[in-house]
């Protein structure tokens, strides 16, 4: 079993919201009736059904609630038995998935700061995603401005299935903000079910819902390349979370094989996919869809051709390995330095900066 | 352990293709807009000069996303005699089968009756189209094969179609589309992978198809090139679906051919169906194996557009990964994004390998060796 | 080399091509607004009639959705795959030019980008003299 090293950043942990109740603190007084007046019991993602497999391993499964939803519990499990340095938060709160733009907004206000008060306050090791109103584009770029403020948030985080392709000029704005304040933008897996959960339609289980991510990943990358959000914000970055990596040189091929044909559709691409990949793009550890010997996954590191792109993550409470083999077997020293340490901090610029609340 | 993206890549070493070949993806298209009539009841000829097909797209002329070329077609495939790319069977001769030593050549008509919202239009003219498939092509040349091209959304017709012309030699598969209502493991098209296993036929999924979805899970991209890319998506979707609905499980000796989204995902999704499974086996107790299992004794890729990465050991890594012998080669003649024969393998493989890709395989599969 | 007269100047007006092989070699002749290229009928790619395709301008962006589109005629794109060749230097344009003058981040390896496509097709010269169109091969 290849060790982790301390001191490295966890770039993808999950704490969960225990109920809508626990947001009713940070809504204001109209918001926190229509909750109740309405009866909104809570936002539960179908992508991620509390007591599936994947929603958490056995033994982070707490006797009662939520799995994530203690502090106590992610210390433990994730941030103390890892030995990281910093860990950032990713919560995967359903409010990605109301249709009105003012609850969206009120919602995601009440998680972000949720997040500060009863998590990032709470540990000094920890920092935050701002979680945004995506109905709302103007919104969106608001909360960033008001939450960026707190240097403990290092990244915007988005889902990678919407209502549109990420690469749509619509949301250029958001992508401006982020490069602006110098935040990545985070896409997640999972979706706002505002369009069918896979590119051909419904599925019927969950696992199909969960292997679709993966595709989805993959159409979002091409939508965000072709678009030309790169050549508009080069110093942009993006961090594709829970996305699966292996997939990743054969789609870059096919790309690159069909950019060359089709060049005049989009004249704006000025560097091939597979550089703007490398200067632009990264992809958090956990998931590692790749069979368990260590020599197909080293062939598949060459074809990746930078050692550069992946960032360490348990992704906690989700079921991805066991005991402590979060990294694959066989690896470097160097490269699990690289993967733990280096490519973090390079990707997110705000964790060497001290944490403080800028006016 | 950074690599210089080298800005000029290796040639494949031209060898010239005197061996004979299989190509399994051929598409045949009509001369004239009334090719089909003299194989379709009259009242469809009024119905279609009035009312035309209604598909799960709004365009009624050319496809939502423009392609790259007219008919997205090779420029240089007209026929002398007039008419599209591909209408012709002396061209296609002359220009293709024969230069190309093509030995196996399996038919996919495309822009057929499938994906038609009036079911029992669709179903009349999936049924002329294998009627001017013998007439036209496989009854005149005898390296062409055809496929069984049926009303997709229709499970019931479409089975009823398929037993049809179960046993006729002139068809060697059955042929579906990617992009449908929903995802091609569903119920609705149970029957026909039921008839076509009766039939000892493969199904054949090729790339397109429309359903009504968009054709990203995060909805409609802009670009035609993000259509091209994405077919890669929306195949691993449909195959994901077909293993996790225990479509192989249920179908033993069902063979599916996966066409024109390449290969180089494969791997990959195998991998990460199998993780997936091995967590989320209870949701799904009638996947009773590994999905990769199942997809390695089941499913083919046909080789086209094939993937082209600047190293082409890497693309031997993948070959291996997916098998040598799950391959098939194919053109897609007379699209644009054609691979020629001469050029797509590297230089280095064996010969039992380079036989087994270029023609052995689909021999093998289409009961022809 | 020698001199091959191919044509008259009039029966090659402006838009038009010439297809001939000398030497078992296939070529085309553009008259592009009134000059003369010449170009072997074999894209470097993948070996396509490359001089069969249409002629279009080169499609340039320094920034997603505006478009400056110029040199009209003198672009043909390959009928097979669609790469883009300058008729008048058979320099493809596949990988496209860079013009920003924004800087990258600095790990982007330098001279990892190509200014120009790995692929340049054969050209071949081509004059007038007294109202012919003569190829020198």
């Amino acid at each position: 079993m290849t060790s982790p090293i301390a001191g490295g950043v966890d770039c993808d942990l999950h704490p969960a919201v225990p109920h809508l109740t626990s947001l009713l603190p940070y809504l204001n007084d109209y918001w926190r009736d229509q909750v109740t007046t309405r009866g909104m019991t809570d936002l539960v993602s179908q992508s991620y059904p509390a007591n599936s497999p994947i929603a958490s391993r056995p033994d982070w499964r707490p006797a009662k609630g939520k799995p994530g939803s203690r502090l106590e519990d992610l210390q433990a499990q994730a941030v103390d038995r890892f030995g990281v340095r910093y860990g950032i938060c990713n919560p995967l709160y359903g409010v990605q998935m109301v249709f009105s733009e003012d609850m969206a907004d009120a919602f995601c206000r009440a998680l972000n700061d949720w997040l500060v008060k009863e998590w990032l306050d709470r540990d000094v090791r920890l920092r935050g995603s701002i979680v945004i109103p995506v109905q709302s584009v103007e919104k969106s770029v608001a909360e960033i401005e008001r939450c960026a403020r707190d240097t403990r948030f290092v990244q915007v985080l988005m889902l990678v299935m919407g209502d549109m392709p990420l690469g749509k000029r619509a949301y250029w704005p958001i992508y401006a903000a982020a490069e602006r304040l110098g935040l990545p933008i985070g896409i997640h897996a999972g979706s706002n079910y505002h369009n069918p959960p896979t590119s051909v339609g419904w599925g019927s289980y969950h696992i199909e819902d969960y292997v679709a991510q993966a595709q989805a990943f993959q159409t979002q990358l091409t939508s965000l390349i072709v678009e030309g959000v790169f050549a508009r914000h080069p110093n942009l970055k993006m961090v594709m979370l829970e996305s699966g990596f292996t997939w990743l040189p054969s789609y870059l091929w096919r790309l690159h094989k069909f950019w060359r044909g089709i060049r005049m559709e989009t004249p704006w691409v000025d560097r091939a996919p597979l550089e703007i990949v490398r200067s632009n793009i990264r992809f958090s550890l956990q998931p590692i869809d790749a069979p368990p010997d260590p020599a197909t996954l080293n062939r598949l590191f060459e074809h990746m051709q930078s050692d550069e792109l992946l960032l360490f993550s348990t992704d906690y409470p989700h079921w991805q390995f066991d005991g402590d083999a979060v990294l694959p077997e066989g690896m470097s020293a160097d490269l699990v330095r690289k993967i733990m340490v280096d490519n973090p901090h390079a990707t997110y610029s705000r964790l060497s900066q001290p944490a403080e609340t800028m006016p | 352990m950074n690599v210089q993206f080298r800005d000029r890549a290796e040639p494949a070493s031209p060898v010239a293709v005197k061996t004979a070949i299989a190509d399994c993806d051929i598409h045949p298209a009509r001369a004239t807009k009334t090719e089909l009539y003299p194989y379709l009841a009259k009242r469809w000829h009024e119905h279609l000069e009035t009312y035309d097909k209604h598909q799960y797209q709004g365009m009624m002329e050319g496809p939502p996303y423009p392609k790259a070329q007219p008919n997205a077609s090779r420029r240089d495939a007209y026929p002398p005699e007039g008419g599209p790319q591909g209408s012709s069977l002396s061209f296609m001769q002359a220009q293709h089968l024969d230069p190309n030593n093509v030995r196996l050549g399996v038919l996919n008509p495309l822009a057929t009756g499938q994906g038609i919202r009036n079911h029992d239009l669709s179903a009349a003219i999936c049924s002329a189209i294998n009627d001017w498939q013998i007439e036209k092509w496989t009854s005149k040349d005898r390296r062409l094969k055809g496929s069984v091209v049926v009303g997709n959304e229709d499970g019931l017709t479409a089975a009823r179609e398929i037993r049809k012309r179960a046993g006729d030699r002139n068809f060697v598969q059955v042929l579906l589309l990617s992009r449908n209502v929903e995802p091609l493991g569903q119920r609705r098209y149970w029957p026909i992978y039921e008839a076509a296993e009766e039939a000892g036929l493969p199904i054949g999924v090729h790339a397109f198809g429309f359903g009504g979805n968009p054709i990203t899970a995060s909805g409609w991209p802009s670009f035609y090139i993000e259509e091209m890319v994405g077919h890669s998506q929306c195949q691993q979707t449909a195959l994901a679906s077909i293993v996790l609905e225990g479509v192989f499980e249920r179908h033993k000796k069902l063979k599916m051919v996966m066409i024109e989204a390449g290969f180089g995902w494969a791997p990959s999704l195998a991998w990460r169906l199998d993780k997936c499974w091995q967590r989320l086996k209870s949701e799904v107790p009638h996947v009773k194996r590994p999905p990769s299992e199942y997809i390695g004794e089941h499913v083919y890729w046909t080789t086209q557009p094939m993937e082209d990465p600047e190293r082409r050991d890497h693309l031997i890594d993948v070959i291996e990964w997916v098998g040598w012998d799950k391959l098939l080669f194919a053109t897609d003649y007379p699209h644009w994004d054609y691979d020629d024969p001469s050029r797509v393998l590297p230089a280095g493989v064996s010969d039992a390998n380079r036989e087994a890709f270029y023609l052995n395989n689909a021999l093998k599969l289409y009961g022809l060796a | 080399m020698t001199r091959h007269v191919i044509a008259a100047v009039d029966e090659l007006p402006p838009g038009t091509r010439k297809f001939l092989t000398i030497d078992e070699r296939p070529i085309a002749v553009f008259n592009i607004k009134g000059e003369f290229f010449g170009l072997l009928n074999r894209c470097p790619h993948q070996g396509a009639a490359l001089c069969e395709g249409p002629l279009i301008g080169l499609a340039q962006s320094s920034d997603p959705g505006e478009i400056e589109y110029t040199r009209l005629g003198e672009i043909i794109r390959c009928p097979w795959h669609g790469w883009e060749f300058d008729i008048r230097t058979g320099q493809s344009y596949c990988d496209p030019k860079r013009f920003r003058t924004k800087a990258y981040p600095v790990n982007v390896e330098p001279g990892a980008s190509v200014v120009k496509g790995p692929y340049v097709a054969e050209t071949i010269a081509v004059s007038v003299e007294s109202d012919y169109v003569v190829v020198d091969l």
